[in-house]
């Protein structure tokens, strides 16, 4: 019971070099440096505000527009308020966002598969592609799809046209509208019940192929049920389905749905663009799974299609879906270039037009920067949590 | 009894089908039906889109001229980027000053080239001046009176000139404040953490162009009165407070990928937290977000394009702006493929570039 340390008080360190009252003096440091900047800020602004007789407040939302719009979604006149130009904007972003995801997604998942091709013409193609395109600011694609190509098109007498039901001239894309008869919503209801009924022959096969071990093809049953009930359906009621299509009338073309060359140039660019970044996403996750997997596949006897969709995909999805989140988050921030062709989405309609009819500055920048944050702050959370499930876990 | 020591025959060539061109046309393009499909389907699509292409840019293109009665229509009229060229390179900068601007460029040529070297001794002056001296003279030589020169306003910048002071002024000033950002996004300081996060995800989260319109309305209205900036400073602010948040975050991504042992080390060496971090981690850290931080540079290269919604007249406005000009209307096209080459040429360089440091700086502890 000998201490050779008894007696000897442990030396303390320093106040000064103590961490822990270190790391309470930074903190507090910081903190009233943010607090001291925020508040100098917040002084300026309401300083400059008074001398220039802004008067701040989201009052403006209730007064009347008095522009048009010459996309909207929902029906908008110029008589209708901030506020609803608010949402016209916000749809209109949505709506091109939503179809570049799709559009981007599609092509960029055949370019990265492409890009891994045994066939060497094939793969040099798809890095040709993946290499100019991303290369080249997305702005600079923009206008040369909108001034170059399609403000080039001919005039609605010349049109192009596809089978006399599409159109293309410099007035837009003109495609037929469908018309919905009464009875449709019958069709929608068979194709509910066709995708729940499929689901469950689904199910049902896997667990007979778990309990017996045989195999039953749902592929040719849900086809049948998907494509089959509602077709029977729609025949049922009546067929109330009939297109509108655009016919010429004076000069311009009447009827049919009309994809104006603002959205047809922001969207050609957008999903080209993104198209090249996904296609790398996509060769990079497949690229990381190892091919030990592969031939671990081929030693069980599974054949190359299944290898591919039960081996490599699922481990190749883990690595693809994180930076692929990021690439649709950053399509829809960069659906914000709309602003520099007149495409009237948020940033253009409402950050643009209304900040510069109102004045109101402060309040639609931090409306429409609230926007894009709440959208980021959600995806980028939702990516964390999933980081998080699946990082390795270290010590 | 005589011995005979066994001969075998000399090898047979491999069948004549595989080897050669016709092996290497078996093995690559027409290995099986589907893949025959394909390259007879990329064949067409080749046939389809270059001549045309080649016609347009090379064959058919009017090359010399000095005005619009030299393009015959039938290619490109190269003309017109001829007659330009000054002022997307340069913009408005006055005529007789424009040789400031080209010695800025040489000299950041020859200053930068012993770092893009292998080792030798002019390395670490090179980096000095580059990192020190060059940002100064550039500063100088471009606006003026610090070297008794005439003034230039910066709204006479532009052109390609604008383009890349932007993206060089972003790119040096978003490295040290990303760096910063990401160390407080590790720190173990909760207020610290909480604002580096704070401000990492707010300038995540919101569009460029918002930011660019954050800074030329709002920023006014920040300061107190009579303080104004420049529009170009202005936008530079912008550029630099959203590209540190990108930079932290690929930072981020290389302090988490150093395993936990190197901080302990440093940590059992007695290093205090700047040293730690500068002598151990970081240097490490970097080395493995070298591809993250190229690729964000390059990022930045092609978002400068972006101030032209401030009225910024860098090289793809200088482009927008001749395409409208009455005596040239109709050679957009021309005007931005040359644009679409410029970018093209800095970024593709920056990216294969930043594939050659990473396998000069692999050092086999890839994991």
């Amino acid at each position: 019971m000998n201490n050779p340390n008894k007696g000897l008080t442990p030396t303390k360190p320093p106040l000064w070099n103590d961490p822990t009252v270190r790391a309470v003096v930074f903190q507090v440091i910081t903190l009233l440096a943010v607090i001291a900047f925020g508040w100098y800020l917040f002084e300026n602004t309401r300083h400059n505000l008074e001398s220039r007789g802004i008067a701040s407040g989201f009052g403006f939302l209730d007064s009347t527009a008095g522009f048009g719009i010459v996309q909207s979604l929902i029906p908008y006149g110029a008589s209708d308020t901030y506020g609803y130009v608010f949402w016209v904007g916000l749809l209109n972003t949505l709506l091109v966002t939503v179809l570049g995801i799709a559009l981007a997604t599609a092509i960029g998942f055949t370019l990265g598969i492409a890009r891994l091709s045994k066939n060497w013409l094939i793969s040099r193609l798809a890095m040709i592609y993946v290499e100019t395109f991303r290369n080249i600011p997305l702005l600079l694609q923009i206008f040369f799809w909108y001034f170059a190509v399609l403000r080039n098109m001919p005039a609605p007498r010349d049109s192009m046209s596809l089978g006399d039901s599409v159109f293309l001239n410099i007035r837009g894309l003109y495609v037929p509208r469908p018309i919905f008869g009464e009875h449709f919503s019958w069709v929608v209801v068979a194709l509910g019940v066709a995708i729940v009924a499929a689901l469950l022959v689904r199910r049902w096969a896997q667990r007979r192929q778990e309990a017996t071990g045989q195999p039953f093809h749902t592929l040719w049953a849900m086809l049948g049920l998907i494509v089959g009930l509602p077709l029977i359906v729609y025949f049922l009621s009546g067929q109330p389905l009939s297109w509108e299509v655009p016919h010429l009338a004076g000069f311009n073309f009447r009827g049919g749905w009309v994809v104006i060359p603002e959205l047809a140039a922001l969207l050609t660019a957008l999903s080209i663009y993104t198209a090249a970044f996904i296609a790398e996403t996509v060769r990079a996750g497949i690229l990381a799974v190892s091919h030990g997997q592969t031939e671990a596949a081929g030693a069980l006897g599974l054949r190359p299609g299944l290898t591919l969709r039960l081996i490599i995909i699922p481990q190749a999805m883990r690595v693809i879906i994180p930076p692929l989140t990021s690439q649709y988050l950053n399509l829809a921030k960069n659906s914000t270039l709309a602003a520099a062709i007149g495409y009237p989405d948020l940033v253009s309609t409402f950050a643009g037009t209304v900040l510069n009819q109102t004045g109101q500055a402060i309040e639609t920048i931090a409306i429409t920067m609230s926007v894009y944050l709440a959208l980021s702050l959600a995806i980028s959370t939702l990516m964390n949590w999933y980081n998080k499930r699946m990082a390795l876990v270290e010590r | 009894m005589s011995q005979s020591t066994h001969v075998p025959h000399p090898d047979l060539p491999p069948p004549s089908a595989s080897t050669g061109v016709i092996g290497w046309l078996r093995a690559n393009l027409f290995s099986s039906p589907l893949n025959s499909a394909l390259t007879l389907l990329g064949l067409y699509l080749i046939w389809l889109l270059l001549p045309p292409a080649l016609n347009w840019l090379l064959f058919k293109a009017d090359w010399s001229g000095s005005d619009r009665s030299a393009c015959h229509g039938e290619g490109a009229c190269w003309v017109f980027i001829k007659v330009r060229l000054d002022q997307f390179l340069y913009g408005f900068f006055p005529a007789e000053e424009r040789w400031r601007i080209q010695l800025s460029w040489l000299l950041a040529v020859v200053g930068a080239a012993p770092l893009f070297m292998k080792r030798n001794p002019l390395r670490m002056p090179s980096a000095l001046f580059m990192l020190f001296a060059y940002p100064l003279i550039a500063y100088g030589l471009y606006t003026g009176p610090l070297f008794g020169l005439p003034l230039v306003e910066t709204s006479q910048w532009g052109g390609l000139m604008l383009t890349l002071t932007i993206a060089v002024v972003g790119i040096a000033g978003s490295l040290p404040g990303g760096i910063l950002l990401a160390l407080g996004r590790r720190s173990k300081m909760p207020i610290i953490r909480s604002v580096c996060v704070v401000i990492i995800e707010f300038w995540r989260g919101v569009p460029l162009i918002t930011v660019l319109f954050m800074s030329s309305v709002m920023l006014p209205l920040f300061l107190p009165e009579g303080m104004n900036f420049d529009k170009l400073l202005r936008a530079l602010i912008g550029v630099v407070l959203f590209e540190s948040a990108y930079i932290a975050e690929v930072v981020r991504g290389g302090l988490q990928a150093i395993p936990k042992g190197q901080y302990e080390a440093a940590d059992a060496l007695g290093l205090n937290y700047p040293k730690a971090m500068g002598l151990i981690i970081l240097p490490q850290a970097l080395k493995l977000v070298i591809p993250g931080i190229v690729n964000t540079m390059i990022a930045l290269f092609k978002d400068t394009s972006l101030v032209i919604i401030i009225g910024l007249y860098d090289l793809l406005n200088s482009i927008q702006a001749a395409a409208v000009d009455p005596n040239w209307l109709g050679f957009a096209t021309e005007g931005y493929v040359f644009a679409a080459l410029m970018y093209w040429v800095f970024c593709f360089s920056m990216s294969r570039y930043s594939q050659a440091l990473e396998r000069r700086l692999h050092t086999g502890h890839k994991r």
